[in-house]
């Protein structure tokens, strides 16, 4: 088995140090106006090689280390219980999500406004990606432009407020449409496509949307964006210090409470919490309606879904147009939180962000996706201690994930579906 | 019942069929029997209209078809049972029928089920079960139930003993049988001759796109260039 593996180990050894030499062996020092290359210390070159032959070992018993890693699946006791009834097991995630939604409404009177922002932009991304989720994990249609909706959403709100100064609660339902719209449009031409040459075409949507908005100066800003979006308001109070809209009041002063900033950032949460959870709701309701049911009979297979007389136009269409609608939404209350948006906020990296909790969480299944959203946006945040390396931590999480469970986190379950005989 | 007068079809500039005519009528079980490529699942497709016909004309019932939309035929009292099956495998045996009566009410479907647990007590058993973690054999129950839910008129299957055990073809056959009792026209196409000449009323021989022979399925198994060229002898 060693023997197998020496040239493979041997040759991973040697394109470790074809990567790592030339770019940590050698430093550029700008002298005047000249630059020269030095030889990185000693250190690093200890470093590199000490990297290499790691590389080597590890290839050279990668069978036996990899084996070793598959056998912690048994050291964990409930690997192998019998699964729990399903009537049990639906009323103990009945209590356990009224548990977590409670949590969720009073924990940020108790935390830091740092906190608070941070969750808000969790669920921020909690909705999208359980938008893409219809998308991907039950369509099964590889979307890598899905930012594009999102900007759509963002972007419809900003222009709306900046040239008629509609308020947050009008643009919600536009920009959530407007972004639907778009999925539309997008869907007309790509659906006769399946898997990579979908992706391809939805990554090229995407960068489309990007580029229009930052070359349209006239209208978007260009790439200066547009700012002084406003925040939303409760039944006409607004959460500034002073009141900016005639006819509005200050909440603070409503209440008679002293003005605090962090009124505003728990209501945007608070918005936020809201909307995830009618997202996440009205996406469950979907799942087992017909047209759920026909997203997954389409991506199971696509000749028997035909061959049943579904039509591939309409329910690839119904899962774009769904999946864009939340990503719209998802994408308004962003421009609320931020009060200033540019395209750099939806850059592929982005797309690729969402994708990677639907795929971590597990395709198609909701909780799943909710886990692994909440896990992608605090990683890096917990990371930032390690600086420079914490991406490179998120991308060790991500492959070790990968590794030891590629059906994601939570993986769908069926929920069994009983016929009644009408009586 | 179905009727396909000269139909050509093309693949981009291939023709694949070249003028095909043929017809089942209500109540018949109609084979169709060929090498492969020879155009047997072009001429069903063609009839699914995926590819369309490009010239010729497809009648269901009377209605022309030839140019309506696939989702829209297959609405409209045919089913196909797929070759190869294709059940949703991570579906389970009950959503995999409760998908085939998709357009139907709830009671319909019900009772569609239940009608398909009669035929297939197989599939009673594992109702609860995903459709892939079944034999090849419940598979093709499956899918011929699937087809069963939106209560058709006429059922066509493409090589339902595809990779099949003998013992399970012959009883897949006998439920082929089944369904001619209970009123529905089946058009069968078949590399398995043998049994699909035996069963059927009347039979059609496919050689690269053209109708060679049209004969009573006894006639046919009889027929001496038809046992040379597919019965082996």
């Amino acid at each position: 088995m060693v023997a197998h593996n020496f040239r493979h180990a041997f040759f991973c050894a040697v394109i470790t140090l074809i990567i790592a030499w030339p770019i940590l062996g050698f430093k550029l020092v700008a002298e005047g106006t000249q630059i020269t290359v030095n030889g990185a210390s000693a250190f690093t070159w200890i470093a590199v090689a000490v990297a290499a032959f790691i590389v080597f070992l590890f290839q050279l018993f990668r069978d036996r280390i990899m084996g070793g890693l598959g056998g912690l699946a048994e050291l964990n006791p409930m690997a192998d219980r019998e699964p729990m009834p399903q009537e049990k097991r639906v009323r103990l995630e009945n209590i356990g999500l009224g548990v977590l939604i409670a949590i969720a409404l009073f924990w940020p009177f108790f935390v830091s406004r740092g906190s608070v922002d941070l969750a808000t932009l969790v669920l921020i991304y909690i909705m999208l990606a359980l938008g893409l989720n219809v998308v991907v994990g039950l369509a099964g249609l590889l979307d890598l432009g899905y930012v594009a909706f999102y900007a759509v959403g963002a972007y419809t709100f900003a222009l709306l407020s900046n040239y008629w100064g509609i308020s947050f609660w009008m643009a919600l339902p536009i920009g959530g449409l407007m972004a639907a719209l778009f999925g539309l449009v997008l869907g007309f031409p790509v659906l006769r496509l399946r898997g990579d040459y979908l992706a391809i075409v939805t990554l090229g949507f995407g960068e489309i949307i990007r580029i229009l908005l930052n070359n349209w100066t006239s209208v978007t800003g260009g790439p200066n964006g547009i700012g002084g979006i406003p925040d939303p308001t409760l039944f006409g109070m607004e959460f500034g210090r002073r009141v900016k809209e005639e006819g509005n009041t200050s909440f603070h002063e409503t209440f008679g409470i002293a003005y605090a900033g962090e009124h505003k950032v728990i209501f945007l949460y608070l918005i936020a919490l809201v909307l995830a959870i009618i997202t996440a709701f009205a996406i469950r309701r979907l799942m087992r309606m017909p047209v759920g049911r026909s997203w997954e009979a389409l991506r199971e297979d696509e000749i028997a879904a035909r061959s049943l007389g579904l039509s591939r136009t309409g329910v690839k269409l119904s899962a774009f147009t769904i999946g864009a609608f939340f990503a719209g939404f998802a994408g308004t209350v962003f421009a609320s939180k931020q009060g200033f948006i540019s395209p750099e906020s939806f850059v592929f990296l982005e797309s690729a962000i969402i994708l990677a909790i639907v795929v971590l969480g597990g395709m198609g299944s909701q909780m799943g996706v909710i886990l692994a959203a909440i896990a992608v946006t605090i990683l890096p945040e917990l990371a930032r201690e390690f600086a420079e390396y914490r991406m490179l931590i998120f991308g060790a999480a991500m492959v070790l994930m990968m590794v030891w469970r590629p059906q994601g986190l939570l993986p769908m379950r069926r929920r069994q579906i009983k016929l009644k005989a009408e009586t | 019942m179905l009727l396909l007068e000269d139909v050509h079809t093309h693949y981009g500039k291939i023709e694949a069929l070249h003028g095909v005519s043929l017809e089942v009528k209500q109540g018949e079980i109609v084979s169709l029997i060929g090498a492969n490529g020879a155009g047997k699942t072009t001429l069903l497709m063609t009839v699914c209209g995926n590819p369309q016909a490009t010239s010729g004309r497809v009648l269901l019932e009377g209605r022309d078809i030839t140019r309506l939309p696939t989702a829209d035929i297959m609405r409209s009292g045919i089913s196909i049972v797929p070759e190869g099956r294709r059940v949703f495998s991570g579906l389970t045996v009950e959503e995999n029928l409760f998908m085939g009566g998709f357009f139907n009410s709830r009671t319909d479907n019900q009772k569609g089920i239940e009608h398909v647990y009669e035929l297939f007590p197989r599939l009673k058993e594992r109702e609860h079960q995903r459709a892939g973690t079944m034999s090849g054999g419940e598979q093709q129950m499956l899918a011929i139930g699937r087809a069963l839910m939106s209560r058709p008129r006429m059922m066509i299957l493409d090589e339902p003993s595809l990779g099949l055990a003998p013992l399970v073809i012959k009883q897949i056959f006998e439920i082929i049988g089944q369904l001619r009792e209970e009123g529905i026209t089946v058009f069968l196409v078949e590399q398995n001759a043998n049994q699909a000449l035996q069963l059927a009323d009347r039979g059609y021989v496919l050689e690269t796109g053209r109708i060679r022979l049209h004969d009573t399925g006894s006639n046919l198994l009889a027929n001496p260039d038809v046992q040379a060229a597919y019965l082996g002898g």
